[in-house]
């Protein structure tokens, strides 16, 4: 597969760009993430990650997606920071499907699991540094004077008051071997790392021309919009398009394997044809299928033991005479990601068959590379993958089965046209890859101190892993991502006994990761847990916490600093309340303290959300929050709205109007801080602020109510204030 | 035929009058900085303006804006110097962006009828754009921080400082923030207030460089 040699990336950089394309390697194991610590490179694979060109110009290439989270700047600052480049000289561009862009932990081309910044952090400032070392050699020569004698700054080879740029050595530089190793800078010597820096993609997203994958344009390119089955699953029988063939500006009609797609000039044609196909489905496999019966089958599931997720301590509950023993049954709903941008995907087959382009926002480009190869019976290098700018993905822009960029090649290939395939808003809520339905139960003994001696914790769902290829991760029948939270939670150092059990769960239902995945679930369970052991306890909710983080001096830190913004435990205004919950979730460790009241409609009015992140170290601060703005907003909607049902086996929810999210009237004051850097190990940043806002608000409704919330969502769940 | 004048330039559109905007300005037009969200007026990322007027175009036929001025995204100024993109880049406000031209269309609307709005204006005027990636805070300090660009802005480029402290000191006396705000609102409608001669050609020039501005963008681009 690793078929692009440093060799053809040297060639076809100085074919295509006139420039520079340094190509170097790195190591293929990810080391210690020690910023300090210069490492020597070995093991070599091939990369490529920068171009730069004979105008000084250097573009950056991204082996991941920037959907929003913000490494189109901060992958760019790592890189420059070992470069000593220009910031004014940095371009970005999304790399190609390839194998040279491989995450450096999966072995995939992904972007996911809050892990861009961390796991190529190594990767490219080895790849800056390589660069540099190349300018330094290159200019050494140029100057006429030793390599010792050269240093470099902002674009610069510099000798004594002699200096020239990257740009004018972009020739000489390419006869360079590249080095074998390369020294990294210490933190003093940064430059971008650490400094907040204005995101690069936000010029172009202020004015309309920021391309995204709805945005592709081309000559003869035709519109296709796709009726699905109502039913989930279901298959089409016959269809008549006679009706829908008449509607000016419709091309053709063809049947997919998922569906009936109408081909058509332009979007407004396609969709009003759409509405008049007349199709007969085969429904029948799914058609009595009930998420909300399926939440009850959850509940008995819970109360056995399911399979070993974590055993820890010898000693048996049920021997042991426990001061207070508190239990609880949780659940959880389906959820959609819904982003922005709807699904969509251009599609342009060569006349011979033999090749394939693909334009769309995804966090998989080569799984999509994949699947249309597959699907056309071509060599998957034949195949491009241009991805575009994502109008937000949440998880949904990563899907294995390849769905939507599959059904697109599917209407390219069946009508051999050049399209761009448009889900309507309603087909991305019914399109399934849901985050799965969960249900847990919980048993806790306290000892004669009120601290946990006991925890016994039941789930049960579907398993993420095992549905979407990536049964190698599920370990003794357990998938981690339906007990990650529990089973690595800060509280084990404080807890002896422990038993984490899992019944993974198979329904017609497809899923998917959703933002923050298992931890939107399980952060719920824990910190509403906690919060209610706290008061069983008649202990402060924040320093019970902080008695059982001792041995998680992470999360203790996050939860102090949020305890000392937010005022925790000073006087609030009446008829206000504060909650608290801190959760670890990749690798960061956040605290949130939520201030609520009700108003005289007893409406629950969310006022600020003060937010506090260890994520070790901060490459791009100002970034950092915003992401945690983001999780709030994204774990609010989930909290007060996310509720995806099935009913007959039809989706209930269709379109914002029935899958509510947060408005700007709803947006609480988010205030967000962050635990300065000490030299803990880097964490992500796009997710882990996520999983501790719902118990947070949860324990603040307790505070204000009375009463625990064991769902989500809390709408319809008809809360009122208690008699003060 | 339909005739429209999309950001000052005339199109004669051979088009359903029953298409809606959205789908005139992306797919016949080629506009495609107006975004498909929901195509049912829920989501704002649609939003353009018919004569002056926030519309979601997704809902909008375009019979209904035969021989009428529209503006999109594209037309808010020739090179981001339109005081809510500065605001917008300020704050960083766009994450993955989508619904950011949405926003900004609806935010500029606001800015024209309100030019120092409230959080309670900022919350009534933008409560129909959604935003997945969050972004409502930064939005919300953008839009205020546009407001200040607005009234600052245009003293500058009129080059008027002491008019404009003069302005601002009767701002400043005014007793309420209701009446500030009401002060401030009539500088910008070219209104008197307690305005010298002077003051007017000020707050003209503020009038054409807010309400404006988006025109003579246009003309540029």
């Amino acid at each position: 597969m690793d078929n692009i040699s440093r060799r053809s990336f040297l060639k076809s950089g100085a074919l295509l760009g006139g420039g520079l394309m340094i190509s170097f390697a790195v190591p293929a194991r990810v080391r210690g993430l020690l910023p300090d610590v210069a490492e020597a490179a070995e093991n070599f694979i091939p990369n490529a990650f920068l171009e730069i060109g004979t105008d000084n110009s250097i573009k950056v290439l991204l082996a991941h997606s920037e959907m929003g989270q913000g490494i189109w700047t901060s992958l760019p600052m790592i890189i420059a920071d070992e470069l000593d480049a220009d910031w004014k000289d940095i371009t970005v561009a999304h790399a190609p499907a390839a194998p040279a862009y491989k995450h450096t932990l999966f072995g995939i081309q992904i972007t996911g699991g809050s892990s861009t910044t961390f796991s190529e952090f190594d990767r490219y400032r080895t790849a800056g540094a390589a660069a540099r070392a190349i300018f330094l050699a290159a200019g050494a020569k140029k100057l006429g004077v030793p390599l010792a004698e050269v240093r470099t700054e902002k674009g610069y080879v510099i000798s004594g008051d002699k200096k020239i740029a990257y740009g004018a050595l972009v020739q000489a530089a390419a006869g360079i071997k590249p080095p074998q190793t390369v020294q990294l800078k210490v933190p003093k010597d940064w430059q971008y790392i650490g400094k907040s820096t204005k995101r690069l993609d936000g010029a172009a997203k202020v004015n309309g021309t920021a391309v995204f994958g709805m945005d592709i344009q081309g000559e003869d390119l035709l519109i296709a919009t796709v009726v699905h089955s109502p039913v989930i699953g279901g298959k089409v029988l016959s269809y008549d398009d006679s009706l829908a063939k008449a509607v000016p500006g419709v091309v053709s009609v063809v049947q997919l394997s998922t569906g009936v797609a109408v081909l058509a000039t332009n979007y407004y044609a396609s969709n009003k044809a759409k509405k008049l196909l007349k199709i007969n489905w085969d429904s029948s496999a799914n058609e009595s299928f009930d998420s909300r019966k399926l939440a009850a089958t959850y509940q008995q599931l819970v109360a056995t033991d399911g399979l070993t997720g974590l055993k820890k301590g010898t000693a048996e509950m049920q021997n042991y005479k426990a001061w207070k023993t508190i239990e609880a049954a949780y659940s959880f709903p389906y959820l959609t990601h819904a982003p922005m941008e709807p699904l969509n995907a251009t599609v342009k087959i060569s006349e011979d068959g033999k090749s394939c382009e693909i334009w769309t926002g995804t966090q998989m480009p080569m799984n999509e590379q994949a699947a249309a190869a597959k699907i056309l019976s071509i060599a998957p290098e034949q195949v491009t993958v241009h991805t575009a700018f994502l109008g937000g993905g949440f998880g949904r822009r990563a899907t294995p089965q390849s769905d939507w960029v599959s059904e697109a090649v599917e209407i390219a290939k069946v009508s051999g046209k050049y399209i761009k395939m448009i889900w309507a808003r309603e087909d991305d809520i019914k399109g399934q890859h849901y985050r799965p339905q969960f249900a847990h139960k919980v048993k806790v003994a306290l000892n004669a101190q009120g601290k946990p001696e006991f925890w016994h914790h039941n789930v049960a769902g579907q398993s993420i892993y095992q549905e979407n290829g990536f049964a190698a991760l599920v370990k003794d029948g357990v998938d981690e991502s339906s007990i990650e939270g529990i089973s690595d939670s800060h509280y084990l150092p404080a807890i002896p006994n422990v038993f984490v059990g899992a019944h993974a769960t198979k329904t017609p239902v497809t899923i998917l990761w959703w933002r923050a995945v298992g931890h939107t679930h399980t952060a719920f369970v824990m910190e509403t847990m906690i919060d209610q052991l706290a008061h069983a306890a008649g202990k402060d909710p924040v320093n019970y916490r902080r008695d059982l983080l001792q041995g998680s001096l992470r999360s203790l830190a996050a939860l102090n600093l949020a305890a000392e913004k937010a005022g925790w435990g000073k006087p609030l205004p009446k008829g206000h309340f504060h909650g608290v919950a801190v959760h670890h979730s990749f690798r960061s460790h956040v605290a949130e303290i939520v201030e609520i009241s009700f108003d005289a409609a007893d409406n629950l009015i969310v006022h600020r959300v003060t937010c506090a992140i260890d994520c070790g170290l901060t490459i791009n601060p100002e970034n950092i929050k915003a992401q945690m703005e983001s999780c709030i907003i994204f774990g609010l909607t989930m909290a007060k709205y996310g509720e995806l049902s099935i009913t007959n086996g039809k989706v209930d929810q269709n379109n914002f109007y029935d899958y509510k999210v947060v408005r700007m009237n709803e947006t609480p004051i988010m205030d967000v801080h962050l635990v300065p850097y000490t030299g803990q190990p880097l964490g992500g940043v796009g997710e882990a602020g996520l999983p501790p806002l719902a118990p947070a608000l949860a324990n603040a409704i307790f505070q204000a109510t009375g009463k625990r919330i064991y769902q989500l969502p809390l709408m319809n769940q008809n809360l009122k204030p208690a008699k003060l | 035929m339909i005739e429209l004048t999309i950001n000052k330039k005339l199109y004669h559109l051979d088009v359903d009058p029953e298409m809606p905007l959205l789908w005139v300005i992306r797919d016949i037009v080629g506009l495609t900085g107006t975004k498909f969200g929901c195509g049912v007026a829920q989501c704002g990322a649609c939003t353009i303006h018919l004569n002056g007027e926030s519309v979601r175009s997704c809902v909008t036929r375009a019979g209904r804006a035969h021989q009428q001025e529209i503006l999109t995204i594209e037309g808010l100024s020739a090179a981001n110097e339109h005081p809510l993109q500065q605001a917008w880049l300020h704050f960083d406000v766009p994450q993955c962006g989508y619904c950011q031209s949405g926003q900004m269309m609806s935010a500029a609307r606001l800015l024209k009828e309100i030019p120092q709005p409230t959080d309670k204006d900022i919350d009534d005027a933008m409560s129909g754009n959604l935003c997945r990636c969050g972004t409502y805070q930064r939005i919300k300090k953008a839009i205020h921080y546009a407001a200040e660009l607005q009234l600052k802005g245009s003293v500058t480029t009129l080059n008027h400082s002491d008019t404009n402290k003069k302005r601002n000191e009767n701002i400043d006396k005014a007793r309420s923030p209701e009446e500030k705000r009401a002060l401030r609102i009539s500088a910008y409608n070219g209104g008197a207030g307690n305005l010298s001669d002077e003051d007017q050609s000020v707050t003209s020039g503020l009038k054409s460089l807010t309400s404006s501005n988006i025109q003579e963008g246009v003309q540029h681009g």
